[in-house]
């Protein structure tokens, strides 16, 4: 059984559609991979001497489990926004002789093999040999590691029946942002010490090695109920079934001040509003209008104003990048019926361009407290804000017609890299870079205020030629229709 | 109305449509039949110009599909389910598609109103999004979709396929009504020999991308398609 179950792993892996196209992605996310693998074992190998260096007088271990309550409320928040429990994957084993139980074993068992439970142990293991060298009793260590081993595994399963739970709510990340928030607060104020009862545990399980048993039953526990959740969710009408909602629809009818563009106006406000993928990138918009937040507090960028002009576009154009580089594949999976209808690509277009100059402008907008940080600042962005109107939201739209990809709407934003090709990595540079580099070598050569006239001048030219410039793209579009309808048909 | 002329389209080598001539006139009620891969759906995406033809041309009353978009304005089709618009409620994707045709909300409310019978309760005011439907509510949208906006000439892909004998018998009458007295030209393909022999006028069997026969419907018509598809070569 486990045998065929593999087997058709790795024939999903090799031969789905997408391997050979998504391999840059793949070859990324390998070093994203390698990249926290070695910060891990850096971390494993290096802690024990720096601990014992910063506090010569205290046992690493101990200091070392004080902090562990930290690393697991992290680590559930982490799994909850970035693991998923692959449960979709059964469907065509349903009607095969195979026992429900077996297919839920393999579910679950499959989830212990994340990327996310090998993390830890490239920690771990260093930590605990370099203990193991220094002196340590050789049955606490590895109980000790064991049960950090453990701990791993619970988080991996108490994850997943978090998310069962929260699935059912519309803003499914409250619950475990209140809770991992409420503990935090609790242990903070001294209200309840969870940082020293696990701290207690843990030594407890070293000194003492039959307790880990405990965690083992904690293990056993959240095992068997998420295995008696899943089986229950392991039939077409409930746990693998898409969930309706009755939905509210509003007329949008102030649109039509917009005249030819505003059926795709409201098209495009619907689709913005209606779809999970895209729905985070408007969450995503809070991100990036706070993004200001890292730099600005921090004296040492008061003195450094060549950076302002780069967070001004990135806070007030994260809605034009996130929304902008997909464009047209939002509408890929209809495109086949805009393209035989009797539409103006214009307006079309202009459509799209219009919904991210207002989003300029209101995040602009809501921006302005950024002056408390001083003037030149609010300077800066309103530049970076003419800029983005008049030269970004062009770019974007122009590098648009390369887009090859196709989207599935209903799959959500967070490391979901379909659509995603190498296009849209390298938009990125003129939209962000290139604004940068012209503040910055007017900022160098002249000064503040001739570079943020600079920025804005070209924003300005931007907005004056924009007739002609929408013109030039629309002719780009429609020379690649054919080419769009084609990969927008594939399933990749 | 509908002239193609010597066109052909290849796909790395592989000749999938061949069509010496074919006329469609105005107000024919026209059936495509033909086995998986006939080039069915091929020819419909070339008369739509969503490929470009290898040779030749089609021209929909004078106008070269592939070179001009004046068509447009009065074709409309359903090929498949990526003809809608998922996040939309059947009533909205009405009122888009009959905002992109130049009917305002009371035109097409007149016209889906006639469709009541066919939509059999399913369709309007269920607050769901199309992608939500089942896949024979999908067609019975997009087929009616595609009769906004008094479109000319109609393209229907498969539109018998999914639905139940209910609504495949009114689509049966829908399709007549709109040759016979309306004088729309509608193009339906399908697989299934009876319910196309029932509506159209004509049939043509296209083979491996070629025609191999045209026949004006008549009593015999469907004995002969069945001979045909049998596999026994006669007639």
């Amino acid at each position: 059984m486990i045998k065929n179950f593999l087997n058709l792993e790795w024939k999903s892996f090799f031969r789905s559609a997408s391997f050979g196209k998504g391999l840059a992605i793949k070859i990324l996310m390998v070093f994203l991979a390698l990249y926290f693998i070695s910060l891990f074992l850096g971390l494993g190998i290096v802690l024990y001497p720096a601990l014992k260096k910063a506090f010569p007088d205290q046992n690493p271990l101990t200091i070392v489990n004080s902090v562990l309550f930290y690393w697991i409320i992290g680590d559930l928040v982490f799994r909850f926004f970035f693991q998923k429990l692959p449960v979709v994957i059964v469907k065509p084993l349903l009607v095969l002789p195979i026992k429900r139980r077996n297919i839920v074993n393999y579910v679950l068992g499959k989830s212990v093999t994340s990327f996310f439970n090998f993390l830890p142990l490239f920690a771990i293991i260093p930590f605990g040999i370099t203990l193991l060298v220094e002196g340590y009793p050789t049955v606490s260590v590895l109980t000790w590691m064991l049960s950090l081993m453990l701990v791993s595994l619970i988080i991996n399963f108490l994850n997943f029946i978090i998310e069962s739970f929260s699935s059912e709510i519309e803003l499914s990340f409250l619950p475990i942002i209140s809770i991992v928030g409420g503990l935090f607060a609790l242990n903070h104020f001294n209200i309840v010490s969870f940082s020293q009862i696990f701290s207690n545990g843990f030594n407890a399980i070293y000194n003492t090695p039959f307790f880990i048993v405990i965690p083992i039953l904690i293990l056993l526990v959240l095992y068997a109920f998420n295995f008696k959740i899943l089986r229950k969710k392991l039939f077409l009408d409930s746990g693998l079934k898409e969930k309706v909602r009755e939905i509210q629809t509003s007329n949008l009818d102030w649109t039509k001040n917009f005249g030819a563009m505003a059926p795709f106006m409201q098209l495009d406000l619907k689709l913005i509003w209606r779809n999970k993928r895209t729905k985070s990138s408007v969450w995503m918009v809070l991100m990036g209008l706070f993004y200001g937040l890292f730099f600005y507090p921090q004296p040492m960028y008061q003195d450094m104003p060549w950076l302002f002009a780069f967070i001004g576009v990135f806070s007030t154009g994260i809605f034009l990048i996130n929304f902008g580089q997909f464009i047209p594949a939002w509408d890929s999976s209809y495109y086949k019926l805009l393209m035989s209808q009797n539409i103006k690509y214009e307006q079309y277009l202009q459509s799209k361009f219009t919904l991210m100059a207002l989003s300029v402008v209101i995040l602009f907008v809501l921006g302005i407290p950024y002056v408390f940080f001083g003037w030149k600042i609010l300077l800066a962005h309103f530049a970076a804000a003419i800029y983005n109107v008049g030269v970004n939201t062009h770019v974007i739209l122009y590098g648009g017609s390369f887009n090859r990809k196709k989207i599935d709407l209903s799959q959500k934003a967070a490391f979901n890299y379909q659509g995603t090709g190498a296009v849209q990595w390298l938009i990125g540079i003129p939209l962000l870079l290139i604004p940068m580099g012209i503040f910055a070598l007017f900022y160098f050569l002249i000064g503040f205020e001739l570079a943020c006239l600079v920025l804005a001048i070209l924003g300005i030219l931007g907005i004056v030629f924009h007739q002609k410039l929408m013109k030039g793209i629309t002719a780009v579009y429609m020379q690649s229709k054919y080419k769009m309808i084609d990969a927008f048909n594939q399933n990749n | 109305m509908i002239v193609t002329s010597n066109l052909s389209k290849k796909y790395s080598g592989n000749l999938v449509l061949n069509i010496e001539s074919l006329e469609i006139p105005k107000g024919q009620s026209f059936g495509l039949v033909g086995n998986n891969g006939a080039g069915k759906t091929t020819y419909f995406s070339l008369l739509l110009d969503l490929i470009q033809p290898t040779t030749g041309v089609i021209t929909t009353n004078g106008i070269q599909v592939n070179e001009s978009e004046d068509w447009k304005p009065f074709t409309s089709a359903f090929i498949d389910e990526s003809f809608l618009i998922g996040y939309l409620t059947a009533e909205e994707y009405f009122y888009f598609i009959g905002e992109l045709r130049n009917q305002n909300k009371a035109d097409v409310n007149a016209l889906v109103a006639q469709f009541e019978d066919f939509f059999h309760g399913e369709i309007l005011n269920q607050k769901k999004y199309l992608r939500d439907l089942s896949k024979g509510n999908q067609k019975k949208v997009g087929i009616v979709a595609a009769l906004i906006g008094n479109p000319e000439v109609i393209i229907l892909d498969e539109p018998f396929a999914n639905l139940d004998p209910t609504t495949q018998i009114r689509l049966k009458d829908i399709i007549k009504n709109l040759a016979q007295k309306q004088g729309i030209t509608v193009l339906v393909s399908s697989h299934d020999l009876m319910h196309v022999t029932d509506v159209c006028e004509r049939i043509v069997v296209l083979e491996k991308g070629e025609v191999v026969k045209d026949i004006a419907t008549n009593a015999t018509t469907l004995k002969e398609l069945e001979t045909h598809f049998a596999g026994t070569g006669v007639v």
